[in-house]
């Protein structure tokens, strides 16, 4: 051919005047606010941008490497959340020293039980059932036991809160709680691929939606698992809290913890990146018919994918809820999860680790600023309209520039998809040859 | 026959009050999906703001309904449709249609929504602060008992008079949209062009007309359905967010791109979501001497609780989308 593309791997390497230029002027931001909001305030900043840097990881690889949109991040928040405080808080007395513990066991026998049983009805056809009759009963079996099931799990949970509170926890070291909570974020993930992958890529965004919203509607209903909206706290941290060394050391400890995490999932995650499996994952996505006639099982890997990056947004989940020290299933709103990590990803540049990890910062500082900014100009208004006109302004104004932030994400998403469609640190493409 | 009562006042008429209300968005969306080709996330903060415009038109002029005799709100509803119109096709006009131009892949649409979304709700809360308000500003809303006729009944079927007009103006809604679809040009056009971009753009239909004239419709049924379901219960800014998943799960069950479809999904949403959430050992009360004892002595056989309602939809969208992804009207092949 005449033309030599610039991109191939022949190209000299370059200095990485970009990254570096970026990643200053995010260095100088930081510095802005730290000096503007003091220390204290701006590492507890940083701290959860570096939680959110987590969540953008994984789905950064959901997103940038298979071009799975996953719109539920916000329930495997939740979820990583709940691990974290289901094994480090405290261990309820009043509930396992009663007889309770063992009833509870018994219903999820009967659940197990009724499941195993339904899903024998389905397969009624290997012995001879006609197809239709057999799916009137499963369907009928199962809507019977489903109604058996889920009575006798409220006497139980009713029981549990009346006379215990809720069942506590387990009192395990926080390091539990956050890996159990990538665990249980893959396997729901697990399950949610097995099911959902298939659709189309709009399609599967509303699914993952609501599922998102069955979980945050589960925690938030089952006051005897997480107290509901009554919420647990104090969580315990990995780390001396602020009432031992002071809030900013304290904060500045939990960030380290982060730090250290990221950095090896960002290792690990670049690895994989340049090893044959990162190849095979970017053959697919570049063209998965020419990918599956190699012999790429793609729905195998699909799914793969899905699952480490819901397994990632379970930890960082988890890691965001123990630094809040506040269990609150109400707090996980669709819009401050789901949204802010996707702009996180779509800004810094899908399917590059490094411009995620920028993304994540920037979004964060730019979501966390725009409120006092938003009430710093409402207030400019106020003195001009109530100077000018006389106009008595509204009471709620601080709530009101809370809102503030919803709308500049929305503007940032919509910006950036139309002026810099691949982010700002783009994925960088080699072409061999 | 109190039981009876009970159910219609439960489930027949709360499911047809929500069903009407799906059914409305549900066709904005699918009409959006068949044309523009993408999922419309923005679809439930378009009913919010046509319904926050009736509350604002409303405010400022409190009289309006006097004259002809019914709520300020309804007379004030078609400058609300025409502002929500005008929104809509300001959005496209701003966000979507260059991305358009770009030829991006429908999934980038629809994080455009979601981007429009997040503006838009977050305007709306600016403006509203985040509490619920009445529509019925100076109004005051009339609620109509109805005793049946028989011996023994002491409930009476219960209606309201928003009810009473949201039935109406969806009747008139859906008839209104199938003329247009059937009989006009643009209808046909629209048609057209849903069926095969291309060939309506090479047999002279202007899709830049079509295109406007969709959001038109989508942003004055949405207003529509805002504003009734706003009446019937409160306004709130975050309306939005209830509404999503209902939406798209009727438009997915009744077939994507299938108007007739939406409508229907809209009814089997509604109706799949009110018959979860009653309580069925109240209609097993009268047989209680005939049945045996532990099938009475449940005392609540709903399928989820009210708090779960949100999942109801959810689950049908699941079921459909697995069992049948073109929807019960065969929609358009995904």
């Amino acid at each position: 051919m005449n033309t030599r593309r610039t991109d191939t791997v022949a190209a000299p390497r370059r200095f990485p005047l970009r990254e570096v230029g970026l990643f200053l002027a995010l260095l100088v931001a930081v510095l802005g606010v730290y000096a503007v909001m003091g220390g204290a305030y701006s590492t507890r900043m940083l701290v959860e941008a570096s939680c959110y840097a987590i969540l953008a990881l994984g789905l950064t690889i959901q997103w940038g490497y298979a071009g799975q949109f996953n719109a539920g991040v916000m329930g495997f928040v939740a979820l990583g959340g709940f691990c974290a405080m289901f094994f480090s808080i405290p261990v309820n007395h009043d509930f396992w020293g009663s007889e309770l513990p063992g009833e509870l066991g018994l219903v999820f026998v009967y659940m197990i039980a009724a499941t195993l049983v339904v899903i024998g009805a389905t397969r009624l056809d290997r012995l001879g059932v006609p197809r239709k009759l057999r799916t009137v009963i499963a369907v009928v079996l199962g809507v019977v036991l489903y109604l058996v099931v889920i009575n006798a799990l409220r006497g139980v949970t009713d029981q549990i809160e009346s006379r215990a509170g809720f069942i506590g926890g387990l009192g395990l070291p926080v390091g539990v709680g956050w890996i159990v909570g990538g665990a249980l974020a893959g396997v729901v993930g697990f399950f949610i691929g097995r099911v959902c992958l298939g659709l189309r890529s709009d399609y599967l965004a509303i699914a993952t939606l609501g599922i998102a919203e069955i979980i945050k509607a589960f925690l938030k209903n089952s006051d005897w698992l997480t107290r509901g909206t009554a919420t647990v706290s104090p969580l315990p941290w990995p780390v001396p809290g602020p009432e031992a060394v002071g809030f900013t050391l304290a904060r500045a400890l939990y960030l380290s913890v982060t730090a250290v995490m990221i950095a090896v999932i960002f290792f690990l995650l670049t690895r994989a990146y340049n090893a044959p499996w990162g190849r095979m994952i970017r053959a697919i996505r570049d063209n998965e018919i020419s990918a599956a006639a190699m012999g790429k099982d793609i729905n195998k890997r699909r799914l793969e994918i899905f699952v480490l990056g819901c397994i990632l947004m379970g930890i960082g989940g988890a890691a965001l809820g123990s630094f809040n020290s506040m269990f609150d299933p109400q707090g996980y709103l669709p819009l401050n999860h789901t949204f802010l990590v996707l702009v996180m990803v779509i800004l810094g540049g899908p399917g590059n680790n490094l411009g995620t990890i920028f993304g994540a910062v920037a979004v964060y500082i730019i979501w966390i600023m725009s409120e006092p900014l938003a009430l710093f100009l409402m207030e400019l208004a106020v003195s001009f309209g109530e100077g000018a006109f006389g106009w008595v302004a509204p009471t709620n104004m601080d709530s009101r520039a809370l809102q503030a932030r919803v709308f500049v994400i929305g503007l940032l998403i919509t910006l950036v998809l139309r002026f810099a469609p691949k982010g700002l640190l783009p994925e960088k493409v080699k072409h061999h040859g | 026959m109190n039981e009876l009562v009970f159910f219609i006042n439960n489930v027949v008429i709360a499911g047809s009050v929500t069903g009407s209300i799906y059914a409305i968005g549900a066709v904005g969306v699918t009409l959006i999906f068949s044309i523009m080709r993408f999922a419309h996330f923005a679809h439930g903060d378009m009913m919010t703001f046509g319904a926050f415009m009736v509350l604002l038109l409303t405010t400022a002029f409190p009289g309006a309904g006097a004259a002809f005799g019914v709520p300020a709100a309804l007379v004030l509803l078609p400058v609300a449709m025409a502002l929500t119109a005008l929104l809509a096709v300001g959005i496209d006009r701003a966000f979507y249609k260059p991305l358009r131009a770009h030829g991006v892949k429908p999934i980038v649409m629809v994080i455009g929504s979601l981007g429009v979304t997040l503006m838009l709700q977050g305007l709306i809360r600016l403006f509203s602060g985040t509490g619920g308000q009445s529509l019925y500003v100076d109004d005051r809303k009339e609620i109509f008992r109805l005793a049946l006729p028989f011996e023994g009944v002491r409930a009476p079927v219960v209606i309201t008079e928003p009810q009473l007009y949201l039935f109406v103006i969806t009747l008139v809604a859906v008839v209104g949209l199938h003329f247009f679809l059937t009989r006009s040009r643009l209808g046909k056009a629209m048609r057209a062009m849903s069926d095969n971009p291309d060939l309506a753009q090479a047999s002279g239909i202007n899709t830049n007309t079509i295109v406007a004239v969709t959001w038109v419709i989508a942003g004055g049924l949405a207003a529509i359905a805002g504003t009734l379901l706003s009446l019937d219960v409160t306004f709130k800014p975050d309306l939005s967010f209830f509404l999503l998943l209902p939406i798209f799960a009727a438009a997915i069950v009744g077939g994507v791109g299938h108007p007739y479809g939406a409508v229907a999904g809209g009814f089997v949403v509604g109706f799949a979501e009110t018959l979860a959430v009653f309580n069925w050992s109240v209609l097993l009360r009268p047989f209680r001497d005939s049945l045996p004892e532990w099938m009475t002595q449940a005392g609540n056989l709903a399928f989820v609780g009210t708090e779960y309602k949100i999942v109801v939809p959810f689950f049908i969208l699941v079921v459909i989308l697995v069992w049948r992804p073109t929807g019960i009207f065969k929609g358009k092949v995904i």
